[in-house]
């Protein structure tokens, strides 16, 4: 299985992975709609933290309508039109990347492995490979 | 309206009435956004000679088309107004993330108006905007308001603040925002301290529309992968701007004590490497950035975390002073920071202090005691304070090195390094006839943003004054700031060399709007125009000496460096002038002629 890894001490914060994952998402440009997260931590100690999905499936585990499927990527995705908003994965992801924000979208999100973000980073925080237990 | 936020943000501070219009499609189709809507409201509501600190000036911040969008360097703001450094016309570029989370509020420009009777922020969430009390925040320093705003607010919100030096009406005091990226020239933070706005909180959740959302995303991804692609990418991005600073010290274009030469002995100790190795902690980007030139840094000496320094800060506050440091200067560059002033004016006017205090006109009776050597770090910090306070000889030089000289006099004004009021920022222009042409011709003053020009002296010959040079300078006054339009960051293309042209299918996806480079250059030049009217408009008897250089660059040649000996003869600089106005389509008195307001279709500007 793959997923998406990021080394956060290479982030400078720029945010093009945000605006890139909503378009890919939703077809639209907000960041706030956004499947991954950049904490910055400044003006000290002065660094970024970035938190991205690592394919666990705890969300899909939990999710009683089962709209959290496998996509052709092999990646954990929302079925949109499945999702109930009971945020029922929300609290169960262990990386805080699971989103339900009602004023924003009728639906939860989640990364589905596009990749988007990666191509738009210039820095190399991101990229995308084989989960540690398949490498195991 | 696609490719923009799609409305105008009106505050009247002396009434608290909080309006907004409908951006008007025929204001996106003319003036594209940006700088383009900030000369635009200038010229069409600010009346003429208002006092740039009266009620009656406004304060336009403005994002473009590409602001928050996903092309590279999105994160570009313009902040347009009267400028009190200079009495003319002042547009300011912020990078960051500001503009980004206006346009996700629906926001093309924001435009303050009147004088607040009380200390103020305004607060923008989506569709809740409000002005807020802050007498808890005013008198702190901008970096402690923007901490203490998001620790309250949360992490998606974005601040802009002045500092002490913006409430004080310091006439080159800047706006700060993500903790080191600035407003920076002209006076900005002292129009926003006179109206008695500490700070602009905002957040969006808003998602900007686009013409054809498919195309977008392919020419958006398209320029990334260029500016991945590109060669100078890694080199640049470990540097930044601080990657011009040993070819800038070999070619004799490094400020050094107050421009009096163009390398400097102890240049070495600033270069961009060593900083690397001795003070950075992390690169910090503008929004949407593949390739940040922001360096993030820690001086462990005095326990200080601060953006940069970049490399005009090096060049201003470094070399042009004599310092040694890098973490001297770093230092200086955060107390700048936080006290909220401009490091290249602060450098200009510190450097010129120091020369009267070298020649004997100032002394200690004139420093309050400070001991104003060139090398001098601590009184370099204590002047900053000073500065940002007006206390003391810090009264005269929060002025600006223009006036401060004109008071003081003694033939000080000979080395008062400026145009039109404005502090040289870090070019020395002994010997590089196209860069100093810039200098005296840029709409702001003596600023190096608007044409870059000196990479091309050295390429075609610095000393040469030929036409081809002008018309250089010319196209590139055109080009470089439609990124200012635009709202994106113009670094990508001149550093990373990616093709312009990748830009153009991006543009017309976004906004629907099909727009060649020649027709934005077009737009770029009405602008130019526009700023030029403005000056004659303020300026009673504004004429072509106020296009000149400080006599430095025609009067004294260095005595040491690269460029020792060198000098551009005063009937060079004066020709410079007249080729650039008869290819401009200006009189002999710097003045669009009728025929050029016509053609660029600007006639309801003049009256």
């Amino acid at each position: 299985m793959m997923r998406l890894y990021a080394d956060s001490s290479k982030c400078s914060g720029c945010r093009a992975c945000l605006v890139a994952c909503s378009l890919n998402l939703f077809q639209e440009n907000n960041p706030k709609k956004a499947a991954l997260v950049i904490e910055a931590h400044f003006p000290a100690p002065g660094a970024y933290k970035v938190r991205v999905c690592t394919q666990c499936g705890a969300c899909a585990e939990v999710c009683p309508t089962g709209a959290i499927k496998i996509n052709e990527r092999g990646a954990y995705y929302v079925d949109m039109a499945e999702c109930n908003l009971c945020e029922a994965c929300v609290p169960e992801c262990p990386e805080s990347v699971m989103f339900v924000r009602t004023e924003l979208a009728d639906t939860s999100w989640k990364c589905d492995l596009c990749g988007d973000c990666v191509s738009v980073c210039g820095t190399g925080v991101l990229w995308i490979a084989e989960t540690e237990a398949a490498v195991a | 309206m696609n490719g923009y936020g799609g409305q105008i943000l009106r505050v009247n501070l002396s009434n608290g009435q909080i309006s907004k219009e409908p951006t008007p499609p025929e204001l996106a189709r003319e003036f594209v956004g940006g700088r383009g809507f900030g000369i635009y409201f200038l010229l069409k509501e600010v009346p003429p000679k208002a006092d740039p600190l009266g009620p009656q000036n406004k304060l336009i911040i403005s994002s473009g088309p590409f602001s928050g969008l996903m092309i590279p360097g999105a994160g570009k703001c313009d902040w347009t107004t009267k400028a009190p450094l200079t009495g003319g016309y002042a547009s300011a570029s912020m990078g960051g993330h500001f503009t980004a989370e206006m346009k996700y509020a629906g926001l093309d420009s924001i435009i303050l108006e009147g004088i607040s009777p009380k200390p103020v922020y305004l607060f923008i969430d989506d569709n809740k905007i409000e002005l807020r009390d802050a007498a808890h925040l005013w008198g702190k320093g901008s970096m402690v308001v923007e901490k203490i705003l998001k620790d309250q607010y949360g992490e998606e919100f974005q601040v802009a603040a002045i500092g002490p030096a913006g409430e004080n009406c310091v006439s080159f005091a800047h706006i700060n925002h993500d903790y080191g990226r600035q407003a920076g020239r002209g006076g900005v933070g002292a129009v926003m301290g006179a109206k008695k706005v500490k700070a602009i909180v905002v957040r969006g959740t808003k998602s900007i529309p686009v013409a054809d959302p498919e195309a977008y995303r392919k020419a958006g991804l398209e320029l990334f992968k260029a500016c991945k692609e590109a060669e100078m990418l890694k080199e640049w991005t470990s540097y930044g701007t601080t990657i011009v600073v040993s070819w800038c010290d070999e070619v004799g274009a490094l400020p050094t004590r107050n421009f009096s030469a163009g390398s400097f002995e102890d240049g070495k100790n600033l270069y961009g490497p060593v900083m690397r190795q001795k003070i950075v902690i992390t690169d910090k980007g503008c929004f949407g950035c593949p390739s940040p030139c922001g360096k993030y840094s820690r001086v462990q000496r005095y326990d200080t975390y601060v953006e940069g320094p970049e490399y005009e800060t090096i060049g201003m506050i470094g070399s042009n002073l004599g310092l040694k440091s890098i973490e001297d200067v770093a230092h200086a560059n955060y107390l700048c920071d936080e006290w909220g002033i401009d490091t290249i004016s602060a450098g200009g006017v510190i450097a010129w202090a120091m020369e009267c205090y070298e020649k004997g006109i100032f002394t200690k009776a004139d420093t309050d005691g400070l001991e104003l050597k060139f090398g001098n770090a601590e009184a370099v910090f204590k002047l900053i304070e000073k500065i940002a306070k007006k206390e003391g000889i810090g009264a005269l030089l929060a002025d600006g090195v223009k006036r401060a000289a004109q008071k003081v006099g003694k033939g000080s004004e000979k080395w008062a390094i400026h145009v039109k009021g404005m502090e040289q920022s870090a070019y020395a222009t002994h010997n590089a006839t196209a860069m100093l042409l810039a200098y005296m011709t840029c709409d702001v003053g003596a600023h190096h943003n608007r044409a870059w020009a000196i990479t091309y002296d050295l390429q075609v010959g610095r000393e040469r004054v030929a036409p081809e040079k002008v018309a250089r300078v010319i196209w590139l006054q055109h080009f470089r700031p439609m990124f200012d339009v635009l709202g994106g960051c113009r670094l990508q293309w001149v550093e990373l060399g990616i093709d312009r042209n990748l830009y153009l299918p991006a543009l017309e996806a976004i906004t629907g709007i099909h727009r060649t480079w020649e027709d934005l250059e077009l737009v770029g030049e009405r602008i130019w125009n526009l700023a030029r009217l403005y000056w004659m408009r303020e300026i009673d008897g504004f004429d072509r000496s106020w296009d000149l250089p400080a006599p430095r660059f025609y009067e004294e040649p260095p005595t040491s460096g690269a460029t020792k000996g060198q000098i551009t003869r005063f009937e060079d600089v004066q020709k410079l002038l007249d080729v650039y106005y008869e290819q401009r389509g200006w009189s002999p008195q710097g003045h669009p002629t009728p025929q050029t307001l016509e053609r660029l279709g600007l006639q309801s500007f003049v009256n």
